[in-house]
């Protein structure tokens, strides 16, 4: 199995790496996955007072694929609204990475993370 | 030629490239000015000269494994010996018992003819082996019963390269009449293999873990106390009945040089591996939450087994583009499951997803080990600070005490 060159771009430069401080008002933060399963995803987001996304940070733990997914959304949802963020699937995120059919559950898992962190802000609020 | 550029070869016990000396004997065996014919051709010299080579290849298994060559089937691997060793075995005592113990770390050729024999009607015991990857001789007595009629342990794990005390074993199996049963695959040129000392009466070996070449193997079935096996393919009675089908010259040539060679540098050749190997996980002893998974003392030279927590097994791999080796984790198999034999080793399944298996031979360099610790270790690091199980371990947080949101 070589790997997608898409793939291999993120996962050898994967974007915003990194972590914000949980328990500020403007941050949510999702962490899905479980060690058991070999994927474990954290996604962070920076929210402004227009309800805009201004940042994002990830860290996973996971195959290439998981890595890239979550790199690539933290790409996307940066400048998107809530809602629009919201609205991302993991089939966009699995056809820009040209994931092969095993490997389509990390987009799921990366699809999870955004709407666990979007929960997480609007919690606080 | 393909257009992959092929990196370090560190996956030895997946298999092995054929030795040049091996190679040229086959190559004489193949073409009109070689020797081609049909070993069972009795009527020509065609015929002659390659039954000539079978027997010749055949002894020399006999001499690397302690057998009289009587007792040497040939097969087209080690899967397939043992499917005849526990079918065979099975079904020719079924009347006797039907009730057979194996261990859960064996490789599937003998796990998925097990559950065949399951349903059958037969009842197989999966035993656990202890953390160290060894079988608990209280433990298999306790399991083995008046209708056990086999018992299946192999004799060096493919995965963690642990060495089993099939001796004892094969003890404990003599004393109650029960048939013992050796996965030989990954032993022949890394430890002693003798069928003799160690009370076995069937045993499975494979040429491609031993530089010889990919299908071909044999079956070692004991002549005294003789030991009976029905057939699993028939059609023309060769070798005594108990595997029909013409015997490929130029794959048993293969063979039976490569276990001479195996026999007669197995000494030097070892402890050559042995300081590459350590020199291998010296590499990486000073690192944090690194764990080598299996018996340190008991274990093949070549192979380390090792989990680097918090560290994924697949991305690990894909950073290691210049050397191939292979991963316990469960996104390298076609299922999502973790490896189950590290799984049965007691390893939690993050550790069995943060497992690389290394396994050097005869052609590794001290350069290219000097290349897959630096490679590792940068890969490591890297990944590291990508993930988010190592921030809580760093901030001290027990990740057992954690819910997670798996879904």
């Amino acid at each position: 199995m070589a790997y997608g060159s898409k793939v291999m771009d993120h996962y050898d430069n994967p974007r915003n790496v990194g972590s914000f401080d949980a328990k500020e008002a403007e941050i949510g933060t999702g962490m899905v996955g479980a060690p058991a399963c070999g994927d474990v995803m954290r996604l962070q987001i920076k929210v402004g007072t227009d309800g805009v996304i201004e940042d994002a940070k990830f860290k996973t733990y996971g195959c290439g694929s998981a890595i890239a997914s979550s790199s690539l959304l933290t790409e996307w949802v940066k400048g998107k609204t809530l809602d629009e963020a919201k609205e991302i699937k993991n089939t966009a995120i699995a056809e820009e990475l040209e994931l092969p059919p095993v490997k389509i559950h990390c987009s799921v898992l990366a699809e999870d993370a955004i709407r666990a962190a979007i929960d997480d802000y609007q919690s606080k609020q | 030629m393909s257009d992959f550029k092929t990196p370090i070869y560190m996956d030895y016990s997946a298999t092995t490239p054929v030795d040049p000396r091996v190679a040229e004997k086959m190559m004489q065996c193949l073409t009109m000015d070689g020797v081609f014919g049909n070993p069972a051709s009795r009527s020509h010299a065609h015929g002659w000269a390659a039954e000539d080579l079978v027997d010749t290849a055949r002894d020399e298994v006999a001499k690397t494994v302690g057998a009289d060559s009587r007792e040497i089937v040939w097969t087209s691997g080690a899967t397939e010996s043992n499917n005849l060793a526990i079918k065979g075995a099975a079904h020719f005592n079924q009347r006797r018992g039907k009730h057979i113990v194996t261990m859960k770390t064996e490789h599937k050729a003998v796990l998925d003819t097990c559950r065949q024999l399951e349903r059958e009607g037969f009842e197989v015991t999966y035993l656990d082996p202890k953390e160290d990857g060894l079988l608990d001789l209280e433990v298999l007595k306790a399991a083995l019963r008046d209708d056990t009629t086999i018992v299946s342990v192999m004799h060096v794990n493919n995965e963690t390269g642990v060495v089993q005390d099939i001796a004892a074993i094969g003890e404990i199996c003599r004393d109650r009449k029960i048939v013992f049963h050796v996965d030989a695959a990954q032993s022949v040129g890394k430890v002693i293999v003798d069928v003799e000392a160690a009370k076995v009466d069937l045993m499975s070996f494979s040429a491609h873990k031993a530089y010889g070449p990919k299908g071909i193997g044999a079956l070692f079935v004991r002549r005294k106390p003789r030991v009976r096996i029905e057939a699993q393919i028939h059609g023309g009675g060769h070798e005594r009945g108990m595997r029909s089908g013409t015997l490929p010259t130029h794959q048993i040539v293969g063979m039976g040089e490569a276990f001479r060679l195996a026999r007669e540098e197995m000494g030097a050749e070892n402890e050559r591996i042995r300081m590459l190997r350590d020199r291998l996980y010296d590499g990486f002893k000073d690192m944090e939450e690194v764990f080598v998974n299996g018996d340190l003392d008991q274990r093949i030279a070549g192979n380390l087994n090792i989990s680097f927590n918090f560290v994924e097994g697949e991305s690990l791999m894909m950073s290691l583009r210049d050397v191939a080796v292979s991963s316990g984790s469960a996104c390298t198999s076609a299922s999502l499951e973790p490896s189950y034999v590290l799984r049965a080793l007691g390893r939690s399944d993050e550790l069995a997803h943060s497992s690389l298996r290394f396994t050097i031979g005869r052609f590794t360099t001290v350069e290219e080990v000097d290349l897959a610790i630096e490679q590792t270790r940068a890969a490591v690091e890297k990944l590291r600070d990508l993930s988010p199980l190592w921030d809580m371990y760093k901030d001290g947080i027990d990740l057992d005490s954690v819910v997670w949101a798996a879904h």
